[in-house]
């Protein structure tokens, strides 16, 4: 048995780990050379600059206005994702009226489920296209609808005091499905004896919501907490696709100004990879601390 | 949770980190050696090969697939394999130049002939500094492919060299000739009994009149304000002189305050405030905005000349697209109401480290020919920089407009190169201003504040190279 370890794990083991060196910790370590150079990406001449361009990047105000929008986008999208997935889980899973002794979801959940997972299923530039004419400021689904009650509706994402949340709208909505999906099968995981112990003392759904299942759920939870930290602190093609980052750098982000920087309106690669640096610290602290802040104890079943 | 949990999580959570940050470094700085498999080639000059063209030498061309599509670069290789039989000719069009062709400029093995355009273009201060293109004065000093006794450079519209120069030097051919201005239907107008105002005070009234009518006098790209900076920057150019446009473009200090742009930002104020915008312009983008304009649902639009090939499709019969330059604003404009901004767009470049540097010239002279711009002009309604080619063509409603403004605009045309000198002041700062600007969140002297500041933080920033023009 023993010689029969090595050459499994070698053949399973080293080409993922080669081609994630290859194509991942490289790259990365490059981004950290060429962020110290001035490097202007097409030509292979580059001076070294030192720490210049994280100076620069310091007194960037359109550097410091992406961020920020990041900062909201951190604090709003895993929140509102969570809440709305934990509460469209559990009314999948136990909302139904019927047969109060038991533990049902709603009336067609399986069809829910389905039209829930609907934007997981789509790519996002097709999500981007889709809301772009959903926002149409004069024939969109949201201003004709508003029209058609007797309601003014704004332009959407032609407005800076709307456009910023019109795009954190489709970020929530693109992401709620997974979470339903995720959160639906750990409570399927959990007894049911529980449930129907809390029943019978009596609780009320709410309850039951906070006392029962987020803290069996906490994990799961946790790990949906970082990965949607990290999508908050990106987000980059949604917001190039539906306002590259306006109108008036309203919905501006960390990705498009590092894609602007290098790719759109300039050439500055140097530059672009010390913001990417910078990014790579945010991301990588935002899900540490993340980690961190949300450790318990975890609840076994037997 | 255990210590297993936490390294496998944050392995998942460095996987989805990453594709954000390597993004940009997939394609690093390395390598551009010449070696020997790299040397140019070259051919030997005569009268009939006055670039020196090696006749055998393979010729790689890219082309932006958008608005032109790639089919006319098509008849200009045949034309070109027809004088060079044995040449190998490698065509490919992408709508994302920066994106494909950076690795291959860092490389050192850019293809020969690139047409850099569309929002994935390459900012050409970036290219010039770092002196990634050939100079193509050789070019100019050619004689013309089909045009006996005159050179390449006699054949060009006015302004064509000069556009595409950098500190004196010929690196850019823009190959189309666009106008500028405001457009109209000739449809609608000639129904309603409108008729095209030349002055700022008749325009407003015309709006008025228009938008009794029930149509919104104004629609614009919002998404893309830029777009109305043209029409505000040509009122004030048409008023103060050309010298508003140079100062603009050697980034003079306070030049977006000069008299002539605060007159034209208050001008242009008035159709904001009088609300003579079509409702929720301000969330459209330019395709958008512009099929409103083709479905009547506003009168005005500003554009370039490529407006009616882009709108083909949506434009319905009889609709006649015409273009009119920007109305004046008195009797003191130092420039005539049929002034109009008339410059080459559409830039060709053929990369310093091109192996076939002499065989992408020798396509460019196939473009300049008559034969070739006629085609051109026949396969895509777009006037070429080549003098005259639009001899014997029958050319569509809008561009046969864009032809006579252009003619009685004449030695008082203008034009300005602030955007392809610096790529970032118009795409990014300037757009972001005439957003606020147009959708009346800031009124003019914000406006040109917010321009200014822009323009200023390029004049500062010491890692863009700066480019002055004479006149």
């Amino acid at each position: 048995m023993r010689h029969g370890k090595w050459p499994l794990i070698i053949t399973f083991l080293v080409p993922p780990v080669l081609l994630y060196v290859v194509f991942v910790v490289s790259p990365y370590l490059q981004a950290f050379q060429i962020s110290t150079t001035d490097w202007l990406g097409y030509s292979p001449d580059a001076n070294s600059v030192g720490l210049a361009n994280f100076k620069t990047l310091w007194h960037d105000g359109y550097f410091w206005n992406a961020l920020q929008n990041n900062a909201v986008l951190l604090a709003l999208v895993p929140v509102l994702t969570i809440v709305l997935g934990l509460f469209f889980a559990t009314m999948l899973a136990m909302g139904g009226r019927k047969g109060r002794a038991g533990v049902t979801g709603v009336r067609g959940g399986a069809f829910y489920r389905t039209v829930y997972f609907f934007p997981q299923v789509l790519s996002v530039v097709i999500i981007a296209l889709l809301w772009k004419e959903v926002y149409h400021p004069n024939k969109g689904l949201l201003t004709a609808t508003l029209h058609g009650i007797g309601l003014s509706a704004p332009t959407w994402l032609g407005d800076p005091a709307t456009a910023f949340w019109c795009v954190l709208a489709v970020m929530v909505w693109s992401n709620v499905g997974f979470y339903v999906v995720l959160f639906g099968a750990a409570m399927s995981a959990v007894p049911k004896e529980i449930y129907e112990a809390v029943l019978l003392d009596g609780a009320s759904r709410f309850t039951t919501l906070r006392r029962v299942t987020l803290p069996l759920l906490w994990d799961t939870v946790q790990v949906a907490w970082v990965y949607l930290a990290i999508f908050a602190l990106d987000g980059f093609i949604l917001v190039q696709l539906m306002t590259n980052g306006g109108p008036n750098f309203s919905t501006d982000v960390i990705g498009v100004r590092m894609y602007d920087t290098a790719f759109g309106s300039e050439t500055k690669f140097g530059y672009a990879s010390a913001i990417g640096v910078v990014m790579f610290f945010l991301t990588l602290s935002v899900a540490v601390l993340s980690l961190r802040v949300g450790r318990r104890d975890r609840i076994e079943y037997s | 949770m255990n210590r297993r949990d936490i390294l496998r999580r944050s392995a998942a959570a460095g996987l989805l980190a990453t594709p954000a940050a390597g993004l940009l470094t997939g394609c690093a700085s390395g390598g551009g050696d010449d070696n020997d498999d790299n040397a140019a080639y070259k051919g030997t000059k005569s009268e009939q090969n006055p670039l020196g063209v090696k006749e055998d030498a393979p010729l790689e061309v890219v082309i932006f697939s958008g608005g032109f599509g790639e089919e006319y670069a098509k008849t200009h290789e045949a034309m070109y394999t027809e004088k060079y039989p044995k040449a190998k000719i490698k065509h490919s069009a992408t709508q994302e130049i920066s994106k494909t062709l950076q690795p291959r400029f860092v490389d050192g093995s850019p293809p020969d002939v690139v047409n850099n355009s569309g929002t994935g273009q390459i900012d050409f201060n970036g290219l010039v500094s770092q002196n990634a293109l050939a100079d193509l004065g050789e070019l100019l000093a050619a004689p013309s492919l089909d045009v006996p006794g005159k050179t390449v450079k006699d054949t060009l519209l006015p302004g064509a060299v000069e556009i595409g120069s950098y500190d004196g030097a010929f690196l850019v051919l823009n190959y189309t000739y666009t106008a500028y201005g405001i457009w109209h239907s000739n449809k609608l107008f000639t129904e309603r009994k409108w008729e095209y105002a030349k002055t700022w005070d008749e325009h407003i009234a015309l709006c008025k009149q228009i938008k009794a009518a029930g149509i919104a006098p104004w629609t614009y790209a919002g998404l893309h304000p830029r777009y109305m900076s043209w029409p505000l920057i040509s009122t004030a150019i048409k008023f103060g002189g050309p010298s508003v446009a140079l100062a603009l473009d050697n980034l003079e200090p306070n030049a977006w305050k000069s008299d002539a742009m605060k007159a034209a930002a208050d001008a242009w104020h008035q159709i904001v405030k009088d609300k003579y915008i079509l409702e929720g312009s301000p969330g459209l983008d330019h395709k958008q905005s512009q099929t409103a304009w083709c479905q009547g649902k506003a009168a005005f639009i500003s554009c370039g000349s490529w407006l009616e090939s882009e709108q083909k499709d949506v434009t319905p019969a009889g609709f006649n697209m015409t273009i009119a330059p920007t109305p004046s604003l008195g009797s003191g404009d130092k420039l005539p109401f049929e002034a109009i901004r008339g410059t080459a767009g559409e830039p060709f470049m053929v990369p310093a480290k091109a192996r076939n540097v002499a065989g992408g010239l020798e396509y460019f002279r196939t473009m300049l020919s008559k034969k070739g711009a006629q085609d051109f002009t026949r396969k895509v309604a777009s006037l070429t920089v080549v003098a005259g080619a639009t001899e014997g063509v029958e050319l569509p409603y809008g561009l046969t407009t864009v032809v006579k403004a252009l003619d009685a605009s004449g030695a008082n045309g203008f034009n300005w190169v602030y955007n392809n000198y610096y790529r970032k002041l118009e795409r990014n700062l300037v757009d972001a201003a005439c957003g606020e600007f147009f959708s009346g969140r800031i009124g003019p002297a914000d406006f040109l504040d917010q321009c200014q500041r822009g323009a200023d933080s390029i004049a500062q920033d010491s890692s863009v190279k700066k480019y002055k023009r004479a006149a």
